[in-house]
């Protein structure tokens, strides 16, 4: 059975229906440069032995800044080690993200978890766990809260390919298209789970194919196209919030990168990278700016300087964070009941 | 104060919870119109409507999970396995994510799990475990094996009232066997307090669900050989009361750590160490477990009897402890 397969977003006119404007475009471009940035900073942290453990980043897949900008104020979502993009969008600090990376108090885990696995309930963001996709059916709960609630609030759930072989997944979209709940599923296909290839993870041609069997929509775009990306999750979002049931996105890049930077990715053929890295998301949409925005060389100056700005206040920052204090390695294992009186929880 | 059956204790302080706070709702797998495998949600969908009493699909993951993902926004779920065995589907959910997503990030995560849990009626291999020490071993979960209808009522309003991952287990074979008096109006009974089920001082049992009634039995045959047996009835595992016991074995001087769960890995033997470590110079026997066998809980009645401890066993277990 095939699904939808979206087409690219060509004109400016095309976006503003989608409802962005210029300022909301260059704002993402931003994003983009941040994502990618921080990540490329984080690398030569890792190698110069300031970051413990190991280290991921999403090249590649920076379009996810597409996703988070296409979510509501008051939406949610549990985005994964390939979606800097989505952390950065919807406004977790630089800053906090090398003092996550580098195990310091002041990273979203305060030291006691590492790398990608960060959020901030704040912003709507749950942070991951390394069982993919363990964070999906949690989504599929934070929409039946809504549901139960009436609220017009929507939960976006992500998940890899290779993830979307475990019964998380299965459990997670069956139980969310029985109860129609306001949750758009978005599968990063990066067409490697480590050194898996796609056609040894699953045997259908399109992982979107299976929203049909869930009984809602499902969706193929191009996830190097970050104004597609951001056209057909705003799309799935509103749609949710109007009662619509989920949407399952399927968006297809290339893993730029090893699965972690130990991993040098031999067995992806030199051909593929080549390939994918003339679609790359980032310049892709630099072209399409300069193209169809008229974006200028002086806005896009100013835009460069200002994230390398970013970035180096952000390291400076990290470093002067503290280390934890040993003495507080328990603290933490339960929640007190004061804790439960937020706004979050009344 | 009412006589009610461990059944109906669990269910009073259910709708009562639901009653008094919009946030607690209950799903699981046929907990609507069918009032739950064991009828502790009857009625409750006509009371609070489907919205609140979710029919889920089997998929206890999801139900897991989905609780996770309820509390983090505010709701405070009580989901149903349909006996505790199943909750091993749901296991990876439970320790990867709703026991560590505190710790990691400072989000409380609210939810109680009723595992309906325990043997005695030929339920066989999936149909009778107690897993509680798997969950104990688990940074982050709090496990609750009531034995009285009374604890039960109080300690699932705790469970309910607390701000983590709670593990309530209900050993099934008390469900509508035993009854007791229960205060009509809503009560919280403390995590971490053990219960004196019955004073003595020669030896003391340390234990929790069924298997109170069990030793309870014992001991008095035991009363008749003029052997006085103080029963310490845990409640909860995590937290556990370490005071308790060990003042009662100070007292008493022996001790017997009794439970259905079997024995390598069991709960009992962190008991057993814990007075080893810091109460070995009061006792005047080496502590004792008694608990089934490692494995599988079997089928047939006559290999059931001989899993389960029964009151033989443990009066055996006790006069051994008295003569030594």
């Amino acid at each position: 059975m095939a699904v939808r397969e979206a087409e690219p977003v060509e004109t400016l006119q095309q976006v503003k229906e989608a409802g962005l404007d210029r300022e909301d475009l260059l704002g993402m471009y931003r994003n983009m440069l941040i994502t990618r940035a921080v990540e490329e900073r984080g690398h030569i942290l890792y190698k110069q032995g300031k970051i413990p453990g190991s280290f991921y980043t999403g090249r590649g897949n920076e379009a996810s800044v597409g996703v988070g900008t296409a979510m509501g104020p008051n939406d949610v979502g549990t985005p994964l080690q390939r979606d800097m993009g989505v952390h950065i969008t919807r406004g977790i600090e630089p800053w906090r993200i090398f003092a996550q990376y580098m195990g310091r108090e002041d990273g979203p885990t305060r030291g006691r978890d590492g790398n990608v696995h960060m959020g901030d309930a704040r912003l709507g963001l749950h942070t991951m766990v390394s069982h993919l996709p363990a964070m999906l059916p949690v989504g599929v709960g934070m929409a039946l809260a809504f549901k139960i609630r009436d609220e017009r609030r929507v939960a976006v759930a992500w998940c890899g390919e290779g993830a979307a072989a475990r019964g998380d997944a299965h459990e997670g979209m069956n139980l969310a298209g029985v109860r129609r709940l306001p949750v758009v599923f978005v599968i990063d296909n990066n067409q490697w789970a480590y050194s898996t290839p796609a056609h040894l993870e699953y045997a259908v041609d399109h992982l979107a194919d299976r929203a049909a069997a869930y009984g809602f929509d499902g969706v193929v775009v191009d996830g190097t196209d970050v104004l597609a990306v951001y056209r057909e999750a705003k799309h799935a979002i509103e749609k949710a919030r109007e009662g619509g049931g989920p949407t399952l996105i399927e968006s297809v890049t290339l893993r730029m990168e090893g699965h972690a930077v130990h991993d040098d990715a031999f067995y992806v053929p030199k051909e593929l990278f080549e390939e994918w890295a003339r679609r790359d998301p980032i310049e892709r949409f630099r072209t399409w700016l300069r193209d169809n925005a008229e974006m200028t060389d002086d806005e896009e100056d100013e835009i460069t300087a200002g994230v390398k700005r970013l970035l180096n206040e952000a390291i400076q920052r990290a470093e002067q964070s503290p280390v934890p204090d040993p003495a507080t390695v328990i603290d933490g294992v339960f929640a007190s009941p004061d804790e439960l009186e937020t706004p979050h929880h009344r | 104060m009412a006589e009610k059956t461990y059944l109906q204790a669990i269910s009073d302080s259910l709708r009562l919870e639901m009653r008094r706070d919009q946030r607690v709702f209950v799903l699981g797998e046929d907990v609507g119109l069918y009032g739950g495998a064991f009828k502790v949600t009857q009625g409750f969908q006509e009371e609070f409507g489907a919205s609140r009493v979710l029919d889920m699909p089997l998929s206890e993951t999801a139900i897991v999970a989905g609780a996770t993902g309820a509390a983090l926004m505010g709701m405070r779920p009580v989901a149903e396995m349909q006996f505790a065995d199943f909750v091993s589907c749901a296991w990876d959910h439970l320790v990867t994510v709703a026991a560590k997503q505190h710790y990691r990030t400072g989000t409380p995560i609210p939810i109680v799990l009723r595992l309906p849990s325990g043997g005695g009626f030929s339920g066989g291999p999936f149909h009778s475990q107690n897993p509680e020490s798997s969950f104990a071993h688990i940074p982050g979960l709090k496990v609750v094996c009531p034995a009285t209808p009374e604890d039960a009522k109080g300690l699932l309003a705790t469970a309910i009232e607390d701000p983590n991952p709670v593990l309530f287990f209900e050993h099934k074979h008390l469900y509508r066997r035993i009854r007791g008096e229960v205060p009509e109006d809503r009560y919280t009974t403390p995590f971490g307090k053990a219960r004196v089920h019955r004073q003595g001082d020669d030896v003391t049992v340390i234990t929790w669900g069924a298997m109170v009634y069990t030793a309870d039995e014992a001991a008095a045959k035991l009363e008749e050989e003029d052997v006085s047996v103080e029963i310490l009835d845990l409640r909860t595992l995590i937290p556990w009361d370490r005071e308790a016991v060990l003042e009662s074995v100070e007292r008493c001087s022996k001790v017997l750590v009794l439970h259905e769960d079997t024995k390598t890995g069991g709960f009992g033997g962190e008991i057993a160490a814990t007075i080893a470590e810091e109460a070995f110079e009061q006792l005047d026997a080496p502590v004792r477990r008694l608990a089934a066998p490692d494995s599988p809980v079997p089928f047939a009645p006559s290999l059931e009897k001989a899993y389960i401890p029964q009151v033989e066993d443990v009066a055996a277990a006790l006069r051994d402890l008295a003569a030594y």
